[in-house]
């Protein structure tokens, strides 16, 4: 009889029926493509953020301490100590190791010109592949970590081709100083070794970088003497922004009471990554490169309240909508609600009666809505970031229970009416 | 032996007052028509005899209870159990068949029984209109099928507001028939009319004016 009752509703009252499931797929869409884009744009952006450079840098220990008290700026080294290059896989063995999307050691020296002048050589990965103990496979180096240089002439040197040990890439004011173009051969003179190499493409960087020579780290490290060791490591990595936590922990974390040590250590904050890449890579001191954390911060931050807000306006516009009609419908049927009432129809049986042709009408228009918000996430995706939104699991639960909160929290005026209503009030007077 | 008894009841809205220290007595398997002109106070009586109002002062004893003072919740249970009501306007769910329009109120009742259900349609002479909505019956059938509606849980009290207010004459003597029926089973029947001739089928009419009973007429001619 029940089945019969809410069929019978659903068909009769069905153009109500259908406007009310409209608002709540209109409703359920938006919260659905919102959430996924919200949750998306997390990687999004950083992803986009990544494309400008690295936003932990790891260092030996007592350099970093130099640095900090003298305030010596990149590129100046002081250091004495090194990290050992065997040590840079660790880096993807630490608790966030799949948030490290990136990294690449530097070496720095100073090495005379065939012409007598000085010019600071750069040893780098420039696209180096990795085979991980994790048994992952990863291709690091400058050539991703320094997407914006333009590359003037030639090409990017391939550490896999053949004499690749003995080719550098020149930056741009360099090789009009030196008169170099890509092919020509050159002697670098080091504090241990001299080499002789080809110029195998130009760069423009727009930094000073164009006015230094960057190389193999093999080849860097022979002419130093340093063979195995790295000064500094650049790491890219995707982190969640800075709250008040993070910023407490970043302090001391040993201040942490140890649940918030945990909920620190279990996520993805800057401060957490460079405290597990200390643990992990011995004698290092990594630190955040604030303003590209921060910016990272912000903007996150922003988009996803903005996201939040729509989410939220969406559901209260779809929860008014639905108050309206679902009150609209139970005033049509105030005879009919009389009726059962008079025969003996509890309250709570022609709520629930209610309820469910509302709810059933609710599932219906919350499925409709998840797939239209699933096409506008992709919408947004593609039109703003230029790629696919990948769908969360997790939105659809969420979605579901905001679908039922917004469609309970819209019924609640006919609710109330409902049980106003007096059979004696509706059945008796004129036709 | 009373089945219904009501003791100096009042109903006042305001400075109001649709009812006006009313007592009245009716007994198990009599018929009792009410009539009164418009704002004598019958729909006021009737609501408050089927449970669907309280009165202001005054008790309402229903097989000897007090039910004046009962919850909401009560007086539907009681209304469930003890009446079946009958409306001017029919008031049928219009999704629903005949059939199922009967079965709504074993639903709430008990449990629905479609065989039942027809024969209760059968009594009313509309088995054979069972599946059909309330818009493909005219107004006598639709009149009908709420006596069905309100026989189908086999109440002790049978309370109609006007039930041929809205029929043609062979549609009355229809419904008055059944009526006759019922009274012969021994159900008990109050009928609310303002038509003489629907009271005159009645054993006993009680007159209504201003809120209080003018009168109470015998008929002589109830059976001839």
């Amino acid at each position: 009889m029940l089945f019969k009752m809410i069929r019978g509703v659903l068909f009769h009252q069905r153009g109500k029926m259908l406007l009310i499931a409209f608002t709540i797929a209109l409703g359920a869409s938006l919260a659905t493509g919102m959430l996924n884009v919200m949750w998306d744009v997390g990687d999004k952006v950083n992803q986009e953020l990544k494309t400008y450079g690295a936003n932990i840098i790891v260092k030996p220990k007592d350099s970093s301490l130099l640095a900090d008290i003298y305030d010596v700026g990149e590129g100046e080294q002081l250091s004495v100590s090194y990290l050992n290059e065997e040590d840079l896989p660790k880096l993807k063995t630490i608790f966030w190791a799949f948030n490290i999307v990136d990294f690449t050691p530097f070496l720095e020296a100073d090495v005379t010109l065939p012409d007598g002048t000085s010019a600071r050589a750069v040893g780098t990965w420039f696209h180096h592949h990795l085979s991980l103990p994790t048994g992952e496979e990863l291709d690091a180096g400058v050539k991703s970590m320094r997407s914006w240089w333009d590359l003037t002439e030639g090409e990017w040197l391939d550490e896999s081709a053949e004499n690749s040990e003995s080719s550098v890439m020149a930056g741009v004011l360099l090789a009009e100083q030196e008169g170099w173009k890509a092919g020509d051969e050159v002697v670098l003179s080091g504090p241990k070794a001299e080499k002789t190499v080809t110029i195998c493409g130009i760069f423009d960087a727009g930094g000073d970088e164009d006015m230094q020579i960057f190389a193999p780290l093999d080849l860097v490290q022979e002419l130093t003497g340093r063979e195995g060791k790295v000064a500094q490591i650049e790491v890219s990595a995707l982190t969640t922004p800075d709250n008040e936590l993070a910023k407490r922990a970043a302090k001391n974390p040993s201040a942490l009471s140890s649940r918030d040590y945990e909920t620190w250590y279990c996520t993805a904050y800057v401060s957490a990554i460079c405290y597990q890449i200390q643990e992990a890579i011995p004698n290092a001191a990594a630190s955040a490169v604030r303003q590209v954390a921060e910016s990272e911060g912000a903007i996150l931050d922003k988009t996803q309240l903005l996201m939040i807000l729509i989410t939220a306006l969406s559901l209260i516009g779809a929860a008014l909508g639905i108050s309206n009609l679902v009150t609209a419908s139970v005033m049509e049927r105030a005879k009919e609600i009389g009726l059962l009432k008079a025969i003996g129809a509890r309250d709570r049986s022609i709520t629930g009666v209610i309820l469910v042709e509302i709810l059933v009408t609710a599932l219906l228009g919350g499925v409709a809505g998840y797939f239209m918000g699933f096409g506008f996430a992709q919408l947004i995706g593609r039109s703003v970031f230029g790629s696919a939104i990948e769908m969360k699991v997790k939105v659809i639960p969420i979605v579901a229970v905001l679908v039922a909160l917004v469609t309970l929290a819209g019924s609640l005026p006919a609710i109330r009416m409902v049980l106003r209503l007096r059979p004696a009030e509706v059945l008796h007077g004129g036709q | 032996m009373a089945l219904l008894e009501l003791k100096n009841i009042s109903k006042i809205y305001g400075d109001l007052k649709a009812l006006d220290n009313v007592s009245i007595k009716v007994d198990k398997g009599e018929w009792v028509a009410i009539m009164g002109p418009s704002g004598s106070g019958k729909s006021t009586m009737m609501n408050i005899i089927g449970c669907m109002d309280k009165p202001s002062m005054g008790e309402v004893l229903l097989d000897g209870v007090d039910i004046s003072k009962e919850s909401q919740k009560k007086l539907t249970d009681i209304r469930r159990d003890k009446i079946g009501l009958i409306f001017q306007q029919f008031h049928m769910v219009t999704y629903l068949t005949a059939v199922e329009n009967v079965m709504v109120s074993q639903y709430y009742h008990s449990m629905p029984d479609e065989e039942e259900a027809l024969e209760a349609l059968g009594r009313v002479g509309l088995r054979e209109r069972a599946k059909h909505l309330p818009s493909q019956l005219s107004g006598g059938e639709q009149q009908r099928v709420c006596v069905a509606r309100a026989l189908i849980n086999h109440p002790e009290l049978i309370l109609a507001d006007e039930p041929t207010g809205n029929l043609d004459e062979a549609n009355e003597n229809i419904v008055l028939d059944l009526f006759r029926q019922l009274h012969n089973e021994g159900t008990t029947l109050i009928v609310v009319t303002h038509d003489p001739e629907v009271a005159e089928a009645a054993q006993r009419t009680i007159v209504l004016e201003h809120g209080r009973v003018a009168r109470e007429v015998i008929n002589e001619n109830f059976g001839k």
